[in-house]
């Protein structure tokens, strides 16, 4: 009871200190990525046979596997559709995020489908439009209602601008028309060159 | 202490409706006696509710899944840190600790504000009264933090996977702190309108208040994103989701605010604008809490559906209704001291800088309801998704973007040509060299050239600013550069301040146009087969699937599938990507798999690597691989935005009022010429 630590390894000072700084010097030339090889090392639901998962259930749904069909073309397409499954994105992007999803996956082999039965892009989003409605679209066709959608927040921007330096032109007229002009430094008894210097100034200093 | 908690907000409720009858009768005026019992109540009703929040918290602490708010989102093997934040995770214990937050906010408004604003404090605590008293009122209505069960379970459910990330431990606090905040700039506006005290005082004394405000939320937002981008695992950090427009609206409108501001404080205009902008903003900070816990529009990030927004709907319109009435008596008193006189002119810039800042946000809000509005109008349902909102706010930004470098380039009141000429030369030099640059390399976008090419004249804006500042003072006090430049940013906090803000969004736009770059790949490998991308900086990547192990953690079994990374030929480490089941404390699963997004991030691209599953329960994985340009100055961005903030708050600095005073241009100028008539 004296002794609890006979039998082990006597861990000296000298001995600690050494392990200390080799460890911190290790773990500063090491990669980011050391971490995760120890987690690696902690596996304890290692592999039942080489291969396969011991517990297939915690890792998700079972996946098809992509195949040459899942390219560009087809990411562009379902970049452009709307998952209905409520998650406000589109189809490419739920069903590669979203793995709880059911509707997503779905949405892609229809689309797939429509891809091998030789539709275009647009005839594919066409189909879709006529299936689900307008909604399948992650953005407006840009006609109609919708128009005011895309068009009216820009159009009251300008407009409101445009009004802005009307309003502000048509001040400065009245007020050159009605009133001593609003130049004070104009009316300074200052000579030109003391007006450039003072300007100069206040470009400098101002706030 | 679940009774306590119940008896603590009833009488949180009660103090509350009192101050607020109080304060609004105005009886208070001329008896100080009954200021000063205005002012405990505040003190009074935060006592309540943090007597009520530690009765939640001790609930949440000691696993007492007897509290129906304990038992939805926590378990006896969730870590400490998430049980601390599972405090705000749901609707309840938000409520609860949106009202605490609020009447700290509202105590300390009562204790720092200088005594020259006695006359405006008795309706601020009125306000913040009814504000606090409002959402103890939901609580004990609608979402009662302290609900119990009918019997006791054995643990409890657990909280959301993708809550359970240090993201969700800060963003959520911070974002609250910017809307709670707001409340604080609402009230004194109310209150100066109440009491028709409508000279810039009330400005002056919710200065630093307005800067808190919008710090919280700039860094919310900023925060917010970064959850989303390492959490979700959709690749990107904004997507237009109905709740992210809402916490960018108000701070749209604060944004705008702080800018105004300086033309009240300067010239004496805008003040019917500015009590709009405030009234305004408060109100866009209710209004994302009603699209956050009504469920109304659909959104990841809403809480569930619940009556909650009935009230918050309610609350909405009845403060709009009285808040812009208010503003209308007040119509007349609220004329400016002068007009603008030129469209060349500083204040011009302000104000075209505030018409898009509000535009952005309607443009935002439009979007936002526009599919609630289609179905209106024309009975079918739309999608406003992500393609939507950048056709409609990528050009707006880029206009936001062109006058941050053009605003401070423009002298006050009114611009002269060779003023224009001496000012614009060298920032507009560097935005056509960097425009040359983009296209010898043949840069492919046509935003995003657009974008760097104003990053560039934006940033020979500030350098300017910064140069001839030094300059200034090296030739009159003699001083080195670096010393300069400190007693120029020290002396002058606020506009200096507001440049490094401007920098930090010149960095955001830089690295937002970044991601029109991205790549994207999916593809299924076994142990040992690799996928190839090159990203657009000119590296090949190789990403060779090495195997899937499974492990147990603490609450959860992760399946790690790893990846080892060569970047142009050479070894660039391993990168994993898991899929957690989580589990309670008797390993019984408690949500679907969630996904853990490998992250390997650079100054100039972000490997993203998602682990989408496994083939028939084999070690072949399928994946989806991002490269993202310059994510890491959006959170750099972030960074530089937040210092700037905080610099153009921080106390102190610039000499003494007077000396303050005589620095403001437009003044000094009126005095030359005032002093000759």
């Amino acid at each position: 009871m004296r002794n609890p630590g006979a039998g082990k390894a006597r861990v000296t000072r000298r001995n600690f200190l050494c392990a200390s700084i080799s460890a911190g010097l290790a773990s500063l030339i090491a990669e980011p990525a050391s971490t995760t090889v120890v987690q690696q090392a902690q596996d304890s639901l290692a592999a039942a046979q080489s291969g396969t998962l011991r517990d297939p259930s915690v890792v998700g749904r079972p996946r098809q596997p992509t195949d040459a069909r899942d390219n560009a073309e087809i990411q562009a397409i379902e970049q452009r559709l709307a998952c209905s499954c409520g998650c406000t994105l589109d189809v490419f992007t739920c069903r590669t995020t979203d793995f709880t999803c059911t509707y997503s996956p779905e949405l892609h082999r229809e689309v797939l489908a429509l891809r091998d039965g030789g539709k275009t892009a647009q005839e594919i989003l066409d189909t879709f439009v006529a299936k689900y409605g307008e909604k399948a679209l992650m953005a407006p066709k840009p006609r109609g209602f919708n128009l005011a959608g895309y068009f009216l927040p820009g159009t009251l921007i300008a407009s409101a601008g445009a009004a802005l330096v009307f309003y502000i032109n048509r001040r400065r007229a009245v007020a050159l028309i009605t009133g001593p002009a609003v130049d004070s430094i104009g009316s300074a008894d200052a000579t030109p060159e003391e007006l450039e210097r003072l300007r100069r100034a206040l470009a400098d200093i101002e706030d | 202490m679940t009774l306590l908690g119940q008896f603590a907000l009833w009488a949180a409720f009660a103090i509350g409706l009192w101050c607020v009858l109080l304060s609004f009768s105005g009886r208070w005026e001329g008896r100080p006696e009954l200021s000063a019992t205005i002012v405990r109540s505040v003190y009074a009703v935060f006592g309540c509710l943090v007597v009520a929040s530690l009765a939640l918290w001790q609930g949440l602490v000691t696993h007492d899944f007897n509290i129906e708010y304990v038992w939805a989102y926590t378990s006896r093997n969730l870590p400490s840190s998430y049980i601390f934040s599972a405090f705000w995770a749901g609707q309840k214990g938000s409520l609860l600790f949106w009202a605490v937050v609020l009447s700290l906010f509202a105590s300390a408004a009562q204790l720092l504000t200088a005594r020259r604003y006695a006359q405006l404090m008795p309706y601020v605590a009125g306000v913040t009264s009814a504000v606090v008293t409002f959402f103890v009122s939901v609580m004990i209505f609608a979402g009662n933090p302290f609900e119990r069960l009918g019997f006791t379970p054995a643990d409890g459910r657990g909280l959301n996977p993708q809550l359970q990330n240090i993201g969700m431990v800060i963003h959520p606090p911070m974002l609250y702190l910017g809307y709670i905040s707001l409340t604080i700039p609402f009230a004194f506006a109310v209150a100066a309108l109440l009491s028709r005290r409508l000279d810039t005082g009330w400005i002056h004394a919710i200065r630093r208040w307005t800067l808190v405000s919008w710090l919280f939320l700039s860094i919310g937002i900023t925060l917010g994103m970064w959850w989303a981008y390492v959490e979700l695992g959709w690749g990107g950090y904004w997507a237009w989701d109905p709740v992210e427009n809402a916490s960018l609206l108000p701070w749209l409108t604060m944004t705008a605010f702080l800018h105004s501001v300086m033309i009240q404080e300067k010239r004496g205009m805008l003040r019917r604008w500015n009590f709009g902008l405030v009234i305004g903003t408060f109100l866009l900070s209710i209004f994302g809490t009603f699209i956050t816990r009504s469920g109304v529009i659909a959104s990841v990030h809403s809480f569930t559906q619940s009556n909650v927004g009935y009230f918050f709907l309610g609350f909405l319109a009845v403060t709009a209704i009285l808040a812009f009435t208010l503003l209308y008596t007040r119509w007349p008193l609220l004329k400016a001291d002068v007009e603008l006189e030129s469209v060349l002119s500083r204040e011009a810039a302000f104000l075209f800088n505030n018409l898009l800042l509000v535009g952005i946000a309607f443009s935002v809000l439009w979007g936002t309801l526009f599919p609630i509005l289609s179905e209106l109008v024309r009975g079918t349902k739309i999608t406003v998704g992500v393609p939507f909102f950048n056709r409609v706010n990528i050009p707006l930004g880029l206009l936001l973007l062109a006058l941050t470098g053009v605003g401070p380039l423009i002298a006050w009141r009114k611009a002269s040509a060779s003023n224009l000429k001496r000012q614009f030369i060298f920032p507009l030099g560097v935005g056509t060299v960097t425009l040359l640059a983009l296209l010898s390399l043949g840069l492919g976008d046509f935003y995003a050239t657009v974008a760097y090419t104003l990053a560039g004249f934006v940033a020979g804006t500030i350098v300017q600013e910064f140069y001839r500042g030094v300059r200034a003072r090296r030739r009159m006090h003699g001083e080195s550069i670096p010393l300069a430049l400190a007693h120029l940013v020290a002396r002058n906090r606020r506009r200096y301040g507001g440049y490094v803000v401007h920098l930090g969004v010149l960095i955001y736009f830089v690295a937002f146009a970044g991601m029109a770059f991205k790549q994207e790949r999916e593809a299924t490998l076994k142990p040992g087969e690799s996928l190839e991308m090159n990203s657009p900086f000119g590296h090949s990547y190789r990403f060779t699937h090495v195997g899937i192990s499974q492990y147990e953690a603490l609450n959860r079994i992760v399946s790690a599938a790893t990846l080892e990374v060569m970047k142009d030929g050479r070894s660039a480490g391993i990168m994993t990507s898991e899929k957690r089941q989580h589990v309670d404390s008797f390993k019984r699963p408690t949500f679907e798999p969630s996904t853990e997004v490998g992250i390997r991030s650079n100054l100039q691209e972000d490997l993203y690597i998602v682990f989408a599953g496994s083939v028939n329960g084999t070690e072949e994985a399928v994946y989806r691989f991002n490269i993202n340009p310059l994510v890491w100055w959006v959170w750099f961005g972030g960074i530089v935005l937040s210092m700037g903030g905080i610099l153009t708050m921080w106390p102190g600095g610039g000499g003494s009022t007077v000396a303050r005073k005589n620095a403001q241009a437009g003044y000094e100028v009126t005095l030359v010429g005032a002093g000759k008539e």
